[in-house]
């Protein structure tokens, strides 16, 4: 199951993933972290995430740690 | 069973956190360096020039040997480092104001003398880290803190097209202009860098690589905006592209 693994404490809440999903599975989660930055979740309900890694390429602080395909 | 498609190169130190703004491209770009020395396996045997600026933090967040330059010094660092210890992989990672205003010499004669190092230069048509002020590629009509009424010719003069005047010099073997602004260019970016760091491992000269990078917070913009800025405007004055490789002159 294509997946992607998100480390919340070194978001920054610029949501370019968010732009860049092609399916719109990542969102603003109402969590907070260390910088007080909204940050964003990962929510794949029907199985949808391709694993194309667009987000992980796009984040600029790498807090898409992995991303799973297949 | 599912595949790892993308993992955080292994390069970067433990725990790292990256100390730029939101949204700035200098996190891709040091991301695309670690994975290219991973790929061409050279963590172990690489030497990184630090230069000034936000692009000086490299060192905190890659777990490589590196060595701090002067402003602007960063390539004649390098050269050193290269004349000294041949073996090594040597190469700097600066921005706009540092290589291209006040390391221009040292930059334009290392090309010039051929040397076997690699060079990364970002882009961003400002002096991020001093708080956006004039740097030497401020395009026409922008507004900077020091140039609140936009950059004007008679005053300020034209800006310098790096990749360019670099793909001049008969030491280059290769120069090349590569944009962050979509996931698409990203990939070539990374094929840009390898292609730069291949040449000094091959002996063939001056690598370099100019990288149009977004700073949304000197220019007021939100992360998405400063990428549309990149692929409209800048890109238009700055145009992307390999300017120079001999590697395909010798094939």
């Amino acid at each position: 199951m294509s997946h992607i693994v998100i480390n919340g404490d070194r978001c920054k809440a610029c949501y370019l993933c968010i732009k860049e999903c092609p399916k719109k599975l990542i969102r603003v989660s109402e969590k907070t972290n260390s910088l007080g930055n909204h940050v964003v979740e990962f929510c794949d309900e029907n199985n949808e995430c391709l694993g194309c890694a667009m987000c992980a390429t796009r984040c600029p602080d790498l807090a898409i740690t992995e991303v799973y395909r297949g | 069973m599912a595949t790892q498609v993308f993992k955080v190169p292994d390069t970067f130190r433990k725990d790292f956190k990256y100390t730029f703004c939101p949204g700035c491209d200098h996190g891709v770009a040091i991301r695309l360096v670690a994975e290219v020395l991973e790929e061409l396996g050279l963590q172990e045997n690489a030497i990184i020039a630090a230069a000034i600026g936000c692009s000086v933090t490299i060192y905190d967040f890659l777990n490589i040997d590196a060595l701090e330059a002067p402003h602007g010094r960063a390539i004649a660092e390098a050269t050193g480092i290269k004349r000294a210890r041949p073996d090594k992989f040597v190469f700097t990672y600066q921005g706009d104001g540092d290589f291209a205003s006040i390391g221009l010499a040292e930059s334009i004669h290392a090309a010039l003398r051929g040397e076997k190092i690699s060079a990364i230069c970002i882009n961003n048509t400002t002096y991020g880290m001093t708080g956006g002020q004039l740097g030497p590629t401020t395009m026409l009509g922008q507004v900077t803190t020091t140039s609140p009424t936009g950059r004007n010719v008679e005053y300020y003069g034209y800006p310098i097209k790096i990749a360019e005047h670099i793909a001049l010099c008969d030491g280059t073997a290769f120069s090349a202009r590569v944009s962050l602004d979509s996931v698409a260019n990203i990939k070539k970016a990374k094929q840009a860098i390898k292609k730069a760091f291949e040449v000094q491992l091959k002996g063939l000269g001056f690598g370099f690589v100019e990288i149009l990078s977004g700073c949304p917070t000197n220019w007021r913009m939100t992360p998405e905006q400063s990428h549309e800025h990149v692929r409209n405007e800048m890109s238009a004055i700055f145009k992307p592209g390999i300017y120079k490789d001999i590697t395909a002159e010798i094939k």
